[in-house]
């Protein structure tokens, strides 16, 4: 019975400690904004392997789900007759939920998996201990600008992917099935909003951007410096981002579309 | 210490990105995107568009011909007036034309479909008709002209408070 206790307020404590040191590290991402003379080079440096890399993939995957909306969108809605409802079909499912998420998920795949495993062999060679040494602070020169690379190139990314994907959409719809392609653009138009869909769509990208790159970069940072240690900590990165991605998108939407 | 090629690659990233909420901002925003050829406008006045848009098709048997430019509201009547973009292709209209707003399917869009009435070119057929009725000869519509012969949108609403009125009547 003691150890039952014992075991529970183990883990309490180190659960504890680990989103104290997240947290401690998310403060330290935050409050170190890469100043412009000496942070900009290591941005950039960042912004091109989680952002520019991303691209093709992004692009990639934008297209075909794009034009996959348009085949299956278009054999439902052709039983009505209204195809011409194509375009918002396509740009609002992408604008407000697969863009974000979709583009999330590969992000964490493609570009949170790389953060932890790079951070973790930087912890695990004694990297980090020896930028310590030196008297520069770990925090500010490696963890920062990859934080900040992530908030920034993610959104971006994001709307690449919507774009990609309604222009995979009108390749399909118009040119290969004949919706008419004044009504896929004039009803999108109509119906699609600025401030509703695309900015509420923006602030979601942002919202898992920070997600994703916080778990990946602690779960880089605080993993056991073992090749085994860095391992776990890759796969925790992707699963846990991937579900934390999930639920908070549920949680954004009914904030933000349920009226 | 960032070498040449990763900053432009940035920039190009960064670039990209930018572009796309463009593109995005500017399909909310109704950019114009599309038609290419030469044009020329038409007018008609309706009593009720129904949900007829600016960049709706308009249609000669089926076949588009051109698009919906604006739609306003002329202050003096208060009735909607649609600008129509013809391509130059079909410059033939006569003043006979008559315009409908059509719709595909049932719940469909709305599209213009415009029936070209008598057709100006055979000359004898028309001599023999002018003669008939005793009018000068056909103009053909030209840039800014207005289709008289108009008929409006179906509104659903309508449709069944006049089968309903007609059904107390009886």
């Amino acid at each position: 019975m003691i150890a039952f206790w014992q075991n529970l307020g183990k883990s309490t404590i180190e659960r504890l400690a680990s989103i104290g040191r997240a947290t401690s590290l998310l403060l330290g991402a935050l409050f170190n904004v890469p100043n412009i003379k000496k942070g900009t080079p290591l941005l950039i440096k960042q912004l091109y392997s989680v952002g520019f890399l991303s691209l093709i993939i992004v692009i990639v995957s934008g297209l075909f789900i794009g034009m996959v909306l348009a085949l299956q969108g278009y054999t439902v809605l052709q039983g009505y007759g209204a195809e011409g409802s194509l375009g918002p079909l396509v740009a609002l499912s992408l604008l407000r939920e697969l863009g974000p998420v979709v583009t999330a998920l590969l992000f964490a795949g493609r570009a949170g998996s790389a953060l932890t495993a790079e951070i973790g062999l930087m912890k695990a060679t004694e990297q980090l201990s020896s930028l310590e040494m030196m008297a520069i602070d770990p925090l500010k020169r490696i963890v920062a600008p990859r934080f900040w690379a992530g908030m920034i190139s993610m959104p971006l990314l994001a709307l690449i992917f919507s774009a990609v994907g309604i222009l995979g959409a009108h390749l399909v719809g118009v040119n290969w099935l004949g919706v008419d392609t004044g009504s896929f653009w004039s009803i999108m138009q109509a119906e699609v909003s600025f401030e509703k869909d695309i900015l509420n769509g923006i602030i979601k990208t942002v919202v898992f951007a920070f997600l994703i790159t916080w778990i990946a970069l602690y779960r880089g940072y605080d993993c056991i410096p073992t090749s085994e240690g860095i391992s776990s900590a890759t796969t925790k990165t992707v699963v846990q981002s991937s579900l934390a991605v999930l639920g908070f998108d549920f949680v954004l939407t009914a904030i933000m579309f349920s009226s | 210490m960032v070498s040449r090629k990763i900053e432009i690659f940035v920039g190009f990233f960064v670039s990209l990105g930018v572009l796309a909420l463009i593109m995005l901002a500017l399909n909310v925003a109704n950019a114009g995107i599309g038609s290419n050829g030469e044009t020329y406008t038409l007018k008609a006045k309706f009593e009720n568009i129904g949900s007829l848009k600016v960049r709706s098709p308009i249609k000669v048997g089926g076949v588009v011909i051109g698009r919906v430019t604006s739609i306003s509201l002329d202050k003096s009547d208060y009735l909607p007036v649609v600008a129509m973009e013809i391509s130059t292709d079909y410059s033939n209209f006569s003043e006979t034309t008559a315009v409908n707003i059509l719709t595909s399917g049932i719940l469909g869009e709305q599209y213009l479909g415009l029936n070209p009435g008598v057709l100006i070119g055979e000359s004898d057929a028309d001599d023999e008709l002018n003669d008939l009725f005793g009018q000068d000869e056909l103009k053909v519509l030209v840039d800014g002209d207005f289709i008289t012969d108009t008929k409006s949108a179906l509104v659903l609403e309508e449709l069944i408070g006049q089968f309903l009125f007609n059904q107390g009547g009886e």
